[in-house]
């Protein structure tokens, strides 16, 4: 088990966010973290590389609790997408390498820079290496966004929402991305969705959450369309196309 | 198409190293600068002579005086101001995540001119009349610059206090730095307007920086500052760059975000208002010099850092030296023509294209 979520709380000033969280999830998994507009997906992502600190519970990383950890050594064991990376006037270069920082001492070396190319190769993002980031499109900012993650180095990838303001070739383009690695590099992934038919399509297990707490949880078998119903307030019907399920708004 | 291994990392080396270039060659033009300066003036020097005597061969008495005496303290006074104000305002516009980030948007200096116009008034550290040159000298300059070293601290500590009672973040900062500032220049035009005449000239007079105002040992104490506060600058300068990523990013990749922001926020001040009390308010440096360098070498701390202060000190030094030279007899303070090159400059790099 590469993750244990136990009991996490989590209150903004007085008012309680979540409750009760638990799961788990295995190495070279995709978890989606589903549910409506502010019910706490983002928070709960946050939550497990305590850039937000719960008030009770646990999450414990390769056994290992997070909230007893140095921030750096969160850092070298997590990587953390955030839905949106400010662009900056240094190459896509520069910023890939910034994902070793948990892992420099004064600079960068030479195995620093190699894993970076390595990295890029892997994203196949070689034609964007060396131009500035203030330049590129969103799509191509959240690659870049991505590889920093990977060039952490990390067990487990946060991704708060990779494909939201993204076109629909860049949204396949990023998640193929994401499942390559997670399947290539032993890594898993939590990502916080809005799209239901990306999730399922994408992920091995879903966290469906409503009032703060977890709904439903499982792999896409337990997925119901009554879940979906009680979670986001529409009737619909889940259809399979050529082994894919597709949720349909009736 | 880029098959071989380590293509993209040999060519990544090379665009760093045109950034070495830039800042070597910008290296040796401050140093030429730094001769021909201390060449021009009221006397004119060879510039040759001027090498030899800092080298230690005595050309004559009479260049061993200005020069040791009167050229290379102000020489030196400008580029180590310039570096300082430079380094203050690249470090502020990271952290506070605002390209109008400088030491004075944060009305440090305001505070600092309304605190030496506190010590003129109110404890009568002002005015007396002298000769040549200057019209005015403030009679006990140390008190009149402690005062405004404690007003300009107050602000910090007054934008450190309210980003701690809000949230730590880069709009309280700024809107508390910019009320403060107004606050301060309202106190100033107060006093001023009950000042007597002679009060009234040294407080103004104090208001324009000037280069040539520090001593030796006023120049060493700013230069230990100055020099620490350059290496502090240096030992976070990824973490910069990681704030500038977005402060999630910066948490995600370990990065103690607030606290960086509050030391950072605390040294860059700490840089301004001992600059400020010593030689009086320098507009627009720590403003304009931080962007040219992002115009030249990108927004890179570990090139960024050294190439705005290497711009901040060539900027200074080159504005005192043409405010020595241009109204010969009469030196002018550097301050008036850093803010008439400030504005036509800040309003070029607006309308050059890239955004600020």
């Amino acid at each position: 088990m590469i993750l244990e979520v136990e009991g996490v709380e989590f209150q903004y000033k007085s008012k309680e966010v979540l409750k009760d969280i638990k799961f788990e999830l295995k190495r070279n998994e995709i978890l989606s973290i589903l549910g409506p507009n502010g019910v706490g997906k983002t928070t709960l992502l946050k939550c497990m590389n305590a850039i937000l600190k719960p008030k009770k519970g646990a999450v414990l990383i390769e056994n290992e609790d997070v909230l007893k950890l140095e921030q750096i050594e969160i850092a070298r064991r997590m990587g953390y997408v955030p839905q949106r990376c400010e662009p900056a006037r240094l190459t896509a270069f520069d910023a890939i390498l910034l994902g070793r920082m948990p892992h420099m001492k004064w600079n960068i070396s030479t195995k620093d820079v190699m894993l970076v190319e390595s990295t890029i190769k892997k994203l196949h993002l070689e034609d964007m290496a060396l131009r500035y980031i203030d330049e590129l499109s969103g799509g191509e900012l959240q690659k870049v966004g991505i590889a920093r993650a990977i060039a952490q180095n990390p067990k487990l990838l946060l991704l708060d929402e990779p494909t939201s303001s993204l076109d629909l070739k860049n949204q396949l383009e990023i998640l193929d991305t994401i499942r390559d690695v997670v399947s290539k590099e032993n890594v898993s992934a939590i990502m916080t969705m809005h799209d239901l038919n990306l999730a399922f399509r994408y992920s091995d297990k879903f966290l469906f959450l409503k009032n703060g707490t977890i709904f439903a949880a499982g792999s896409i078998s337990d997925i119901t369309p009554q879940i979906i119903h009680e979670v986001y307030g529409v009737p619909v019907t889940i259809q399979n196309y050529m082994d894919v399920s597709v949720v349909i708004p009736v | 198409m880029h098959g071989t291994d380590g293509e993209i990392a040999r060519r990544y080396k090379e665009h760093t190293g045109r950034k070495y270039t830039y800042i070597l060659s910008g290296i040796v033009l401050l140093l030429v600068m730094t001769i021909i300066s201390i060449s021009v003036g009221p006397v004119d020097i060879p510039p040759l002579e001027v090498i030899q005597t800092l080298t230690g061969h005595s050309v004559s008495v009479r260049w061993d005086n200005i020069i040791w005496n009167i050229r290379l303290p102000q020489v030196l006074t400008a580029i180590v101001a310039g570096a300082g104000l430079s380094i203050a305002g690249v470090v502020m516009q990271s952290i506070l995540r605002n390209p109008l980030g400088s030491p004075f948007t944060l009305g440090i200096s305001n505070a600092a001119a309304f605190g030496a116009a506190f010590s003129v008034m109110v404890l009568g550290t002002g005015a007396t009349h002298s000769q040549v040159g200057d019209a005015v000298t403030i009679s006990n300059p140390y008190t009149t610059t402690a005062v405004a070293f404690v007003f300009a601290l107050l602000v910090t500590v007054i934008i450190l206090a309210f980003s701690r009672i809000r949230r730590n973040t880069p709009e309280v900062m700024i809107l508390v730095g910019v009320a403060m500032g107004s606050l301060f220049t309202a106190g100033t035009m107060f006093l001023q307007y009950f000042a007597d005449d002679v009060q009234l000239a040294s407080m103004v007079f104090w208001t324009f920086g000037d280069a040539s105002r520090a001593s030796w040992e006023e120049l060493a104490l700013i230069t230990a500052i100055v020099v620490a506060s350059i290496i502090y600058f240096t030992l976070n300068r990824w973490k910069y760059n990681a704030i500038d990523a977005g402060d999630e990013t910066a948490k995600g990749l370990g990065v103690n975000v607030e606290q960086v922001r509050l030391r950072g926020m605390m040294c860059a001040s700490l840089v301004t208002a001992i600059i400020v009390s010593f030689l009086g308010v320098i507009g627009f440096v720590g403003l304009i010099c931080p962007h040219m360098a992002r115009r030249m070498i990108g927004d890179d701390h570990r090139f960024l850092i050294t190439g705005s202060l290497i711009i901040g000190a060539l900027l200074l030094l080159c504005a005192d030296t043409a405010a020595r030279v241009m109204m010969e007899p009469y030196q002018l303070p550097v301050a008036v023509l850093t803010s008439f090159l400030g504005a036509p400059t800040f309003i070029y790099l607006i309308l050059g294209g890239r955004r600020i």
